[in-house]
């Protein structure tokens, strides 16, 4: 029945900086199943982008492996990455500066075809941007349209077309919503969703907005400084959270009804800081209220609490 | 009269771009504030909040945006023609504005604690530096920053401390009315939710009201008393927060609003957007300026643009609504 096109194993990914390692990515690892989202959230910092960028080797992990329908990413050469990027494809948090100002609509979307030699004949290819453009539901009076034309949604949307145009079976989508207002952000959330089912696509979904990832993500994992602290079904995260940052960061979301009024929040003291060198132990501890010494002297493992409900905390 | 801190009547603000083109950012527009009050200015992209929150401080972009109408009173004062050096005074003293990015609000190449300073030392001539480095001080343990950092550049502070400090700035002399743009939308949501308990703490403090301009609706259900929306430049519906969050009678862009937000409680596949865009403010529609995009929409919405219905402090501009603030029939 599982049909797994993606299996992360223990991926890291270290930058070095000019005060010590900084630890992004630390020893994350995933399997995800075709057709299904994966929701990774956390705060700026977290590391959610560079595992995107690194799933997809836009960044080379420094170790760890990405296995695509079995077959390792990060061991493929030139050519064969080449014709892996056709089955992975990524949309960009922000639709102003992911796309080149000085080609017309229908040169964006042309443009992976072309790269990619896919179509035959120049028709061929109008044919197709035509279709895509009408797959994400962008009026045909537009493909001569320079971006600066149009507003926000519209760009996001050539931005899908763009990804969609070499026929992936798997994207990442980081913060493709964030720039958006509400109304246009359920807009193209419906169509990303309706995407999915029509063409079976598989999402990595990158987002710091708990809200927007409770609505697509079949799965969910929470980031926190590099490291995956909680990972289970949507529907049992927002349920059940385990994990005390989960706690925090459910409980930090501005709620639209009166029910939070007057009521006292229990606020996080602190911030998040860079991963630089960490020490050993949960990276949360600093700002954990529940923080004891068994949590900073060693590492803690992400475990399987309950069935398919992993958490990296001493206290569960 | 003077018993309101602001009051707005039929303003009208217009930028004129380089082809000529009039933009009408702000098309009409009644508010009044109260002190101490707490209100939050809700709409998306282009409604003109911000628009709103600079034409009472004066500062829209010069030649480009102007007030064609109406007038704005601030504290009992008609300020809508008061000259730069008048609104030097009130500015900081009167009225403050925290900005939505932290990172550009601040000057890099000064020490924070200077940029504070510089406000106390500009409307309290009256303080010798001492007293003026004790209330900067002060004001920098107020917002959680330990004193000692004063001498640091913003690029030393995170996002979050960095917003603290702006607040600071703003609240440095006490203003009756703060306008805050978008206090927290950079922030992340552990983050924000410090920064705005401490501006409520601090607003508590030192009784100031406050416009709190934002798009998120959870925010505004939490931290304010009343509530405005605002859509293609006008106030479209205004209550107190029960009226917008617990009652059922609404604008039909409201309802839109809403709809629009993924409900964390409800296991729902499909969002339900609000159809079409923004009305453009070059070319705004004759009659309801949301008439385009609403589901309810009529021929009269299409002719003649609704006045506002007003039903126990709960206002809707709308046709939907008859005089008495009921839901007209057919």
């Amino acid at each position: 029945m599982a049909d797994t096109i993606l299996e992360v194993r223990n991926l890291k990914k270290y930058f070095p900086t000019s005060a010590g390692l900084l630890h992004a990515v630390d020893d994350v690892s995933f399997t995800l199943e075709r057709g299904t989202t994966l929701g990774v959230v956390g705060e700026s910092g977290c590391g959610k982008s560079t595992l995107g960028r690194v799933v997809l080797r836009l960044l080379e992990a420094t170790s760890g492996q990405v296995l695509f329908e079995g077959q390792d990413v990060m061991q493929l050469g030139k050519q064969q990455m080449r014709m892996m990027r056709r089955r992975m494809q990524m949309i960009f948090q922000d639709p102003y500066a992911s796309i080149n100002p000085r080609m017309s609509v229908s040169e964006i979307i042309a443009d992976p075809l072309k790269v990619n030699r896919l179509c035959k004949s120049r028709a061929e290819m109008d044919e197709r941007v035509h279709e895509l453009m009408d797959t994400v539901g962008l009026s045909e009076r537009f493909v001569s349209s320079y971006p600066h034309e149009l507003d926000g949604g519209r760009r996001q949307r050539i931005g899908i077309a763009r990804s969609l145009a070499v026929n992936p079976e798997f994207i990442v989508c980081d913060e493709p919503v964030s720039a958006l207002d509400v109304s246009i952000q359920a807009q193209i959330l419906n169509l990303m969703m309706d995407l999915q089912e029509q063409m079976g696509l598989t999402y990595i979904f990158i987002t710091h907005d708990m809200s927007v990832v409770k609505h697509i993500s079949n799965e969910i994992m929470v980031m926190y400084m590099g490291k995956c602290v909680e990972k289970t079904s949507s529907k049992e995260l927002f349920a059940n959270p385990l994990h005390p940052y989960t706690v925090a960061l459910l409980d930090a979301i501005p709620v639209p009804n009166c029910s939070r009024r007057g009521k006292p929040r229990r606020v996080l003291s602190g911030e998040v800081t860079n991963p630089i060198e960490p020490k050993p132990g949960c990276r949360f501890a600093p700002r954990c209220p529940y923080a004891t010494e068994a949590c900073t002297s060693g590492d803690i493992p992400l475990r399987e609490v309950s069935p398919s409900h992993y958490v990296a905390c001493v206290l569960k | 009269m003077a018993e309101h801190l602001l009051e707005i009547h039929g303003l009208h603000v217009e930028y004129v771009t380089d082809e000529e083109e009039i933009i009408h950012a702000v098309n009409g527009l009644d508010l009044t504030l109260d002190k101490g009050q707490n209100l939050g200015l809700v709409g998306e992209t282009g409604a003109g909040k911000t628009t709103l929150a600079l034409s009472i401080l004066h500062l829209l972009p010069k030649k480009v945006g102007r007030i064609t109408q109406g007038q704005i009173h601030l504290d009992g004062v008609d300020i809508t023609n008061a000259t730069e050096e008048d609104m030097r005074l009130l500015r900081g003293s009167t009225v403050s504005m925290i900005f939505q990015d932290p990172m550009t609000s601040l000057n890099p190449v000064l020490p924070v604690g200077e940029q504070i300073t510089e406000v106390i030392a500009l409307h309290r001539k009256d303080l010798t530096k001492s007293e003026v480095e004790d209330r900067l001080d002060d004001l920098l343990k107020m917002v959680g920053i330990p004193p000692e950092r004063k001498h640091d550049y913003p690029h030393q502070f995170s996002g979050g401390m960095k917003q603290r400090i702006v607040i600071a700035i703003a609240l440095a002399c006490e203003p009756k009315l703060l306008l805050a743009d978008e206090p927290t939308t950079a922030l992340d949501v552990t983050i924000q939710a410090q920064v705005l308990e401490l501006m409520r703490e601090l607003k508590e403090q030192i009784d100031t009201a406050m416009v709190l301009i934002t798009h998120d609706l959870g925010v505004v259900a939490e931290n304010c008393d009343h509530v405005a929306i605002m859509y293609a430049g006008e106030i479209i519906e205004m209550g107190t927060v029960t009226d917008i969050f617990e009652q059922d009678r609404h604008h039909p862009y409201t309802v839109g609003l809403f709809g629009a937000i993924p409900d964390m409680t409800k296991e729902e596949r499909r969002l339900h957007p609000i159809g079409g865009l923004m009305a453009d403010p070059a070319n705004l529609p004759k009659g309801c300026k949301f008439a385009p995009r609403c589901p309810q929409c009529t021929e009269r919405c299409e002719r003649e643009p609704p006045v506002i219905y007003t039903r126990s402090g709960h206002s809707i501009r709308c046709h939907l609504f008859d005089e008495r603030g009921e839901p007209a029939d057919g």
